[in-house]
């Protein structure tokens, strides 16, 4: 048996002339919980659908708990779950009803599999008499998830579980991945929230079909090799427009109210900096030596 | 089998779920059977017509009694001038005017000859036919019988019986008809929109990425609109029976058989349209204009075939329901067996495999 679950070579996939997916390849090992990053747009769903046997590839293969994608597919689809980015289940059947149609659909019973969705579906089953259509974001979310579980997949696929969910739901939905974990099933789960990507075993950052990079949240992180500041003044726009002019700057991002900046010099001395801001008239000055997050590589593996 | 028991629960989840579905379901062939019975008739039945009579003796009096007292027509209006005539027309009730003219009586013996003129409003060409027919027929039934008394040297008496609808009644031709339209509407479109739904809604996303077979997922769908269709069928054939005195001479379990097979193909192509329909506006659209409207207008239901254009009438033999309404005449109103209509019944088999293999064909098992 391999150490790996999902294996992916050189896989490239157009609709018409826009190409989804560029040449990619990538090895992931059983009981991952692996990232897909990247804005919308960047080849995610695609390459899901890809590895889902929804869609077939123009070039390159990849195989699924040791099946081929293309030849078995039949195979896969008995062992995967799939969540898609859109809700899609059946409104108008009942919380209930939507998880015991998977379940036979699967072959096997709510029953059988409880344990693995207890800790997920006990927070809806109070409402299980209700339609699937009149539940909150975050509860149609943990059906789904529940419905892409009930038959014990060896490979889970969520395509952007978390958007358009509360925070509060995100962070539950994320902790509850983390605990099937312990069931050695495989998550290949795509988000465009760089946040999420810390929480992955390891991710791998997308843009425009393209892999940019694809190693453990830390060690991307430790791919930046520039001092990283943030700086606040009282006047965000200004600074924005400041800092861009400064001639020191390497980088300028807005994160929130702080802007990220990395300066040519590469020195901890922020000195420089802030006499700058004092005469370009701002007051209130912070600047802080921080350490980078995922999007901060992100941002920087884009420009090269 | 287990997996595929729960999907046709689930199927009749949606339908008895949605009111709208069940209104079409039911509510629509309901409502359809009624209104063609009794709305729209071509049947001649208390007509009103305006009397101009110049002359005014014994035999038009006589004339007009029989006209009026046959049922089929009802004296509306006395005319005494020719701008009175426009007149009435104008207003809109009457629909014939008769005219005597003349001494009447007076030149009927002496010269052997009378004219009357009959004046129908033909803004409606095809009841006018009927209208003036009808007068027509009236007027020489009585002529034949005023001549009894005098031999004439060589007579034509020709006698007509119109066999298997014998009162010629609308509804005997409209039962059939609509229950091929009833059952390719509910059949075909309701399950051609049903997979289109799933399309629509994303769901078909997850079923194709489960252990369901594509045969499975197909025979799900079928399987509930087979059964509600077959209790519309009896609903139709009940109306028609107990409400149009419509006869069923022959073997009903043939008609019932005939009728599920109409069905079957119905479904198959619901199907086949589903497969090329991305969502549920396309699925009706197509169903709509490709099976509803040939329905009505090709298969005979409406206009005979045999007056078509060539090309037409071609089109008409791929239309289904034309083959299905000529098995329901002949069993239900001649009471033939199947020796009858077997060529029917075998064109309405090979259709369905037909279209059964081209939808399984194309029924796609991944998004593109």
């Amino acid at each position: 048996m391999s150490e790996y679950s999902v294996i992916i070579s050189n896989i490239s996939k157009s609709y018409g002339d826009v190409s989804a997916v560029k040449n990619i390849s990538v090895n992931i090992k059983k009981g991952e919980l692996f990232g897909l990053i990247g804005p919308d747009g960047g080849g995610k769903t695609t390459l899901i659908r890809i590895l889902t046997t929804l869609l077939k590839t123009d070039t390159g293969n990849a195989t699924v708990e040791g099946f081929d994608i293309l030849k078995e597919y039949k195979k896969i689809r008995q062992i995967i779950g799939y969540m898609p980015g859109r809700f899609s289940l059946y409104q108008d059947l009942t919380v209930e009803e939507n998880l015991s149609f998977f379940a036979s659909v699967f072959g096997t019973t709510i029953e059988k599999n409880y344990a693995l969705i207890k800790d997920i579906y006990s927070h809806i089953e109070p409402f299980k008499k209700r339609k699937a259509g009149d539940l909150s974001g975050g509860m149609k979310q943990k059906l789904a998830l529940s419905c892409a579980l009930i038959h014990k997949p060896k490979v889970l696929f969520l395509d952007e579980p978390t958007t358009g969910v509360d925070a509060v739901s995100r962070k539950e939905f994320w902790e509850m991945l983390k605990n099937l974990q312990q069931y050695q099933i495989t998550i290949i789960v795509s988000t465009p929230y760089m946040d999420e990507a810390g929480l992955c075993d390891r991710v791998a950052l997308m843009q425009q079909g393209k892999i940019l990079s694809i190693d453990s949240p830390l060690n991307i992180s430790k791919q930046f090799n520039k001092t990283l500041f943030s700086v606040k003044t009282e006047n965000k726009f200004k600074l924005l427009t400041d800092l861009r002019n400064y001639e020191n700057m390497n980088s300028v991002n807005a994160f929130g109210q702080y802007i990220h900046y990395t300066d040519l010099s590469n020195s901890n001395e922020t000195n420089k900096l802030e006499e700058y801001l004092k005469v370009k008239n701002h007051t209130v000055i912070k600047i802080k030596k921080i350490n980078p997050t995922i999007e901060d590589c992100f941002i920087e593996l884009m420009k090269q | 089998m287990k997996s595929f028991l729960s999907f046709v629960k689930k199927e009749f989840y949606h339908i008895f779920r949605d009111k709208k579905t069940m209104l079409i379901l039911f509510g629509i062939p309901i409502a359809q059977v009624l209104l063609f019975g009794f709305v729209i008739t071509s049947e001649i039945k208390n007509v009103k017509i305006a009397v101009w009579d110049k002359s005014n003796d014994y035999i038009t009096q006589e004339i007009t009694n029989k006209i009026t007292s046959s049922g089929f027509f009802e004296l509306n209006t006395i005319i005494n001038h020719q701008s009175e005539i426009e007149k009435t027309f104008k207003k809109g009730k009457v629909r014939e005017v008769i005219i005597f003219e003349h001494d009447f009586a007076k030149k009927l013996h002496k010269e052997k000859k009378a004219n009357i003129q009959l004046i129908a409003d033909a803004s409606d060409a095809n009841s006018a036919n009927m209208i003036a027919n009808y007068t027509k027929g009236i007027i020489s039934n009585y002529m034949i019988k005023h001549n009894e008394k005098i031999k004439l040297p060589l007579q034509i008496i020709t006698k007509e019986r119109m066999l298997y609808n014998e009162s010629l009644k609308d509804v005997y031709m409209f039962v059939p008809g609509i229950m091929a339209m009833i059952l390719m509407l509910v059949s075909a479109m309701m399950t051609s929109i049903s997979v289109a739904r799933e399309k629509e809604m994303g769901t078909m996303e997850v079923i194709l990425v489960s252990p369901l077979k594509p045969i499975q997922i197909l025979l799900g769908k079928v399987t509930p609109y087979l059964a509600l269709s077959i209790i519309n069928a009896v609903i139709i054939i009940a109306l028609g029976y107990f409400v149009f005195q419509m006869p069923i001479i022959g073997s009903l379990s043939l008609l019932m058989s005939e009728t599920i097979l109409f069905i079957l193909l119905a479904l198959s192509l619901g199907i086949l349209i589903s497969t090329a329909a991305a969502n549920q506006q396309v699925a009706m659209f197509i169903s709509m204009f490709a099976l509803l409207l040939p329905t009505i207008l090709l298969s005979g239901f409406i206009f005979p075939i045999e007056n078509m254009p060539l090309i037409l009438q071609w089109i008409s033999a791929i239309m289904p329901p034309k083959y299905y309404i000529i098995i329901l005449k002949n069993i239900m109103l001649k009471g033939t067996g199947l020796l009858f209509v077997w060529k029917e019944t075998l064109i309405l088999i090979v259709m369905t495999f037909f279209f059964i293999l081209l939808s399984a064909k194309k029924f796609k098992i991944r998004l593109e």
